[in-house]
């Protein structure tokens, strides 16, 4: 047996000021083992009993519109080509050709190649690092699997953030979470939100996908949660869409839980960030009140939560045109992207 | 010439030792045909309430014993009770006026009776108790438990040994301690099975003995409250609507007197138990 | 707009076809009740809902008759498949009509639509559809060979669960083969009314079960009723005192299902969000009109700021509101009676220097309401540390090792449930080994079903609703094997 020889991680600000000067993969292990667990049982049913929420009429005309701002409209196929990526920038400003009053998506999520092609077909509906107008977001790090050395994921990263990206979706090292190695994945994470830095000293905004479906546990995920947060992340993911389980309510209440105690300690807000699975409107309608109920109304906004998703949208223009014409509507009458 | 005997003092047996009446009183105890035998303590509510202290006392060891341990003490009592047989059926000619052979049958039937319920330790709780199949994830189990203090009011007619027995045994397997108000014309049995108790790996309190008057104890241990449950099993002659009453205030459990002696019963050991659930959430992740 | 606000999402009374007056159900038939009318009205708007028959005497009289006559006709002379058979109908009819009784409940308790629709409600359908397959197998049940019925049961039931303790009540007493005089609570016969249209749907043979609406008279009747064999009362442990004592000696089998101080017990190793939610759910759900609620909380010294803190942040997202909005969390108090108790209970509290906080919850003008209330800083010695308070009220105490936990759960005549928050397996069974409770939950909360028995220790009360041990209540003692018989008094004596 070797001596646990207390290794430095990397200064990120957050895990210095909680854990104190002396971070090394010990103390970070010893604070996320000391973490309170989860009882799946009750989890889950807490989040079933949201799910039981009713939101109607005007509650449900803010809460459709809502969704739409919050998505993150996404392709990530090795099949894309910039004709897709086109098309769905396009669909992206313009969710539904016949109601101008739909709001427009928060942004397109592809991958990092496909950046310039989206950031060129967004045009002036860019955000462009302003507040309004559509981000584009990027997955990096060797996604979905993650599995390359760390100097091809931070390449993977700079390229991106070079192209414009303005948000980039990183994976964690599950095979290192799972194996222990806490230091690995935080250091790795404070690696790759250095690379999200510009040359003008702005940072493009890091999610840290979980990959929740292969930590497997609850107590895992609210681990990998909080060393996330310490390592400086500005978004909490829970998927890359590309593993089952994907996102669930059970796993996106536990991570609002997570934000909502962070909140608590430092006063600072962590978005959250539930991807792939989410294809319904009243599925997306039980996150929103999940985030409202959990850590308050204030992260229903792109800022602080964002779906990931790409048939959601269509369902969610479905139930917008029920809303207004009083009758159900069908897949003809929306647009495929 | 003969010799001279030397007569037992019949005291009471109260947390495993052998005190007198705090009253001091006593009662003569008469052959059928009018001759003194003994003067056996004539017990005071005062001495219910130390022993109901001291069965208290007892609970938590002796049902934090295993079952294993219970049956193994009380079949102890039936191998001391068979070793004193003889001495048993003496008192018994001399107090209830029968043949050795039927008085030699009550000791050996009091004696399977020991036996018969040293054996239910280990298992009652297999027959009472079960899991339960809800529906959700969680185990869910449901077992008995000792109730705590029964007061037993026992048979007070001839076939007094196994009477005792038939009573002692149900309530004490499972971990319960006991008050028990001995039969007033034969007590005698009552105080040596005492002695047998006392030798034979019973922890003193677990069972506490008085002699003297059901009429005048009954009604002290019915409302205490520090008694859980209440054996009318030989209270046929008393009030006991009026000590069933009494017992309600403080909901005890209370079984109602029947004629004769109890026979074997899984249902008397049950009745002297709490069932307790208990639920857990069970999830791989 | 803040979306927490949510827009009224009521569910419809439309599909209830309520009577403007009920009778009384006896013997398969909706008769006249010799007693003063009386109305039923909804806690929440103080509105009349209908007018419901007073059973008196002569009326208790009839019905009890009625079961006799049933049980000797019919009932006992039908095999125990067949017995079965009914109760299967009644599960699935009560399946079939779940919405409408759920409405009906909400309508008439008080109590939120989404818990009768999906707690009462479903459980109502899983105790019928349960015992109807014991019906036919008692000699399984580990009472003895061929284990008889009693007879003629009285049932007396409250009103914070009406529909479901009716349940509890019927559905074992019909397996096990006994007939039925039940009396639902003063303030909640709605439900029971219509349960017994659809017994009538069901087409169970009349008498076998009869509902007497009434009040407090009409249960005593009851439950000294010379020609009933078997009592079960579900209601106040002072209720069931009495009750104990006016069958004393009568020869019927009691069973009783009395009032609780529950602790919930939170360890510094619990699951805390979950421990939170299970804290809320122990008190909170039903209006904490529940007997086996959690009413007091006993936390570990070392986290009871975070507890509490946590707790308020908590209940700050109760809705309280109209009982028939299905995003209702709280509904109303069943009775004025019961306000006056709470907040009687609640300003001793004030007095005795808990500190008090309440949910800010808008009360409405009219009906019973009682915004969700905690006490901190509780000690063992103030009255709302032992008393029942039988509303939304929570008192919090501290402890420092689990042998005071236990010490302090312990410390009550009550012995109903408890709970127990921890992530160590061994403590938990520890624990739960030596609570004196008759239901203990580790890491939940008020989780019934009918296969797992429910019943208390000490004051409140003897007996167990539920599982194979449920049926017990309901059969003769048939394990006194070569005993002579126990000594009977027939007729009851006062």
């Amino acid at each position: 047996m070797t001596l646990n020889i207390p290794t430095a991680l990397a200064p990120a600000q957050r895990a210095v000021e909680l854990i104190g000067g002396d971070l090394t993969e010990k103390s970070l292990r010893l604070h996320l083992e000391g973490l309170p667990g989860v009882d799946a049982v009750g989890l889950e049913q807490r989040a079933g009993d949201l799910g039981t929420r009713s939101i109607k009429t005007t509650s449900k005309a803010w809460a459709l519109d809502t969704i739409i701002t919050l998505i993150d409209l996404t392709t990530l196929e090795g099949a894309d080509t910039p004709g897709k990526v086109r098309s769905l920038v396009a669909k992206a400003i313009t969710p539904d050709p016949t109601d101008p009053t739909t709001p427009s998506v928060a942004a397109v999520c592809v991958y990092g190649d496909m950046v310039p092609y989206a950031v060129e077909a967004l045009g002036s509906s860019w955000s462009a690092g302003k507040d309004d107008g559509i981000n584009v977001a990027a997955v990096a790090t060797a996604f979905p699997s993650g599995r390359a050395s760390l100097a091809v994921k931070l390449a993977d990263t700079a390229d991106a953030v070079a192209a414009g990206a303005d948000e980039i979706d990183m994976v964690i090292d599950r095979g290192a979470f799972l194996a222990g190695n806490y230091g690995t994945v935080f250091d790795q994470i404070v690696a790759v939100k250095e690379t999200c830095r510009r040359a003008d000293g702005s940072y493009a905004h890091l999610k840290v996908i979980l990959e929740t479906g292969e930590l497997n546990t609850y107590d895992n995920v609210r681990r990998a949660s909080w060393l996330a947060i310490l390592a400086g992340g500005d978004f909490i993911k829970t998927s890359t869409g590309k593993v089952a389980p994907a996102a669930t309510l059970p796993v996106t209440l536990l991570m609002l839980e997570v934000v909502r105690d962070w909140h608590r300690l430092t006063g600072e807000h962590i978005g959250v960030k539930p991807a792939g699975g989410i294809r319904s409107s009243k599925d997306a309608i039980k996150y929103l009140v999940t985030v409202a109920e959990t850590a308050g109304v204030d992260w229903l906004q792109p800022h602080l939560f964002r779906f990931g998703a790409s048939s959601l949208l269509n369902d969610v223009l479905l139930q917008r045109q029920k809303l207004s014409t009083g009758r159900y509507s069908g897949p003809d009458y929306v647009t495929i992207d | 010439m003969t010799r001279l005997a030397v007569p037992k003092t019949y005291k009471l047996y109260i947390g495993g030792k052998f005190p007198r009446s705090e009253s001091g009183r006593t009662y003569e105890v008469l052959t059928k045909k009018g001759e003194f035998l003994a003067n056996a303590a004539l017990a005071s509510r005062k001495d219910a309430r130390d022993a109901v202290v001291a069965a208290r006392a007892a609970v938590a060891g002796w049902s934090g014993a295993t079952g294993y341990n219970r049956g193994q003490v009380l079949y102890r009592i039936a191998e001391l009770l068979e070793g004193r047989r003889d001495q048993f059926a003496d008192e018994l000619v001399l107090t209830e006026a029968v043949s050795r052979a039927a008085a030699l049958r009550q000791v050996d039937t009091a004696i399977d009776v020991w036996v018969w319920y040293a054996g239910w330790a280990d298992k009652y709780v297999q027959v009472a108790g079960n899991g339960n199949p809800v529906s959700g994830p969680y185990f869910n189990i449901s077992t008995p438990e000792a109730t705590g203090v029964v007061a037993i009011i026992a048979p007070q007619g001839a076939d007094s040994l196994v009477g005792l027995a038939s009573v002692l045994a149900p309530a004490i397997v499972t971990g319960n301690t006991v008050v028990v108000v001995a039969s007033q014309a034969f007590p005698l049995s009552a105080i040596s099975l005492s002695e047998v108790l006392a030798t034979s790996d019973v922890p003193g309190g677990v069972v506490n003995v008085l002699t003297g008057s059901p009429a005048e104890m009954a009604p002290w241990l019915a409302g205490h409250g520090d008694v859980n449950a209440l054996d009318l099993a030989g209270a046929e002659t008393l009030d006991w609507v009026e000590l069933q009453v009494i017992a309600a205030d403080t909901l005890k459990r209370v079984l109602p007197p029947q004629s004769g002696t109890p026979g074997p019963s899984l249902e008397r050991i049950t009745f002297f138990t709490e069932t307790k659930t208990v639920w857990h959430t069970k999830s791989l992740i | 707009m803040n979306f927490l606000d949510y827009a009224p999402a009521p569910e419809s009374t439309s599909l209830l076809h309520l009577k403007k007056s009920y009778g009384l159900f006896i013997d398969g038939e909706f008769v006249k009740g010799h007693g003063k009318p009386f109305l039923t009205i909804s806690p929440a708007t103080e509105e009349r809902i209908a007018e419901v028959a007073n059973a008196n005497a002569k009326d208790v009289d009839t019905a009890v008759a009625a079961a006799r006559r049933a049980y000797e006709r019919t009932w006992s002379k039908l095999s125990g498949a067949d017995r079965g058979k009914y109760l299967f109908r009644i599960a699935r009819l009560v399946q079939e009509r779940a919405r409408e009784l759920a409405v009906a409940e909400s309508l008439d308790n008080g109590k939120p639509i989404k818990e009768s629709r999906d707690v009462d409600v479903p459980l109502v359908a899983a105790w019928f559809f349960y015992y109807a397959g014991w019906a036919d197998k008692l000699d399984y049940a580990g009472l003895g060979s061929s284990p008889r019925a009693l007879g003629v049961a009285a049932q007396v039931i409250p009103w914070n669960f009406p529909l479901l303790m009716l349940a509890w009540k019927i559905a074992p007493a019909l397996a096990a083969g006994n007939t039925v005089v039940i009396k639902p609570a003063e303030t909640t016969p709605l439900s029971a009314l219509i349960f017994a249209e659809i017994l009538q749907q069901a087409d169970l043979p009349a008498g076998v079960v009869n509902i007497l609406t009434g009040a407090g008279d009409t249960g005593e009747a009851l439950v000294n009723h010379p020609d009933v064999n078997k009592v079960a009362f579900t209601g106040s442990t002072a209720v069931g005192r009495a009750i104990a004592k006016s069958v004393a000696g009568s020869g019927k089998k009691v069973t009783l299902e009395l009032g609780g101080k529950a602790a919930n017990i939170i360890f510094d190793d619990a699951p805390i969000d979950q421990a939170i939610e299970g804290t809320v759910n122990g008190i909170f759900f039903n209006q904490g009109h529940v007997c086996c609620a959690g009413s007091r909380l006993l936390v570990q010294e070392n986290v009871h700021d975070d507890v509490v803190e946590r707790l308020k942040a908590r209940l700050s997202t109760l809705r309280m509101g109209d009982p028939l909005d299905k995003n209702t969390d709280i509904g109303a108090i069943n009775s004025r009676e019961q306000l006056d108790r709470i907040r009687e209970l609640s300003d001793i509290g004030e007095a005795e220097g808990a500190d008090r906080w309440s949910a800010p919850c808008v009360i409405p003008d009219k009906g019973f309401w009682f915004a969700p209330t905690i006490f901190d800083n509780v000690s063992t010695s103030h009255r709302i540390a032992r008393e029942e308070v039988f509303g939304p009220v929570l008192s919090i105490l501290t402890f420092r090792t689990p042998a005071e936990a236990i010490a302090k759960a312990n410390n009550t005549p009550y012995g109903l449930s408890a709970g127990i928050w921890s992530d160590k397996g061994s403590k938990i069974l520890a624990v739960a080994d030596q609570l004196r409770a008759g239901v203990v939950w580790a890491n939940t909360f008020n989780r019934f079903d009918p296969a797992s028995p429910f019943g208390g220790y000490k004051e409140s009360g003897y007996g167990r609703e539920g599982g194979r041990h449920g049926l017990a209540a309901y059969l003769e003692s048939s394990g006194w094997s070569s005993a002579p018989s126990r000594v009977e008094t027939g007729k009851a004596q006062k």
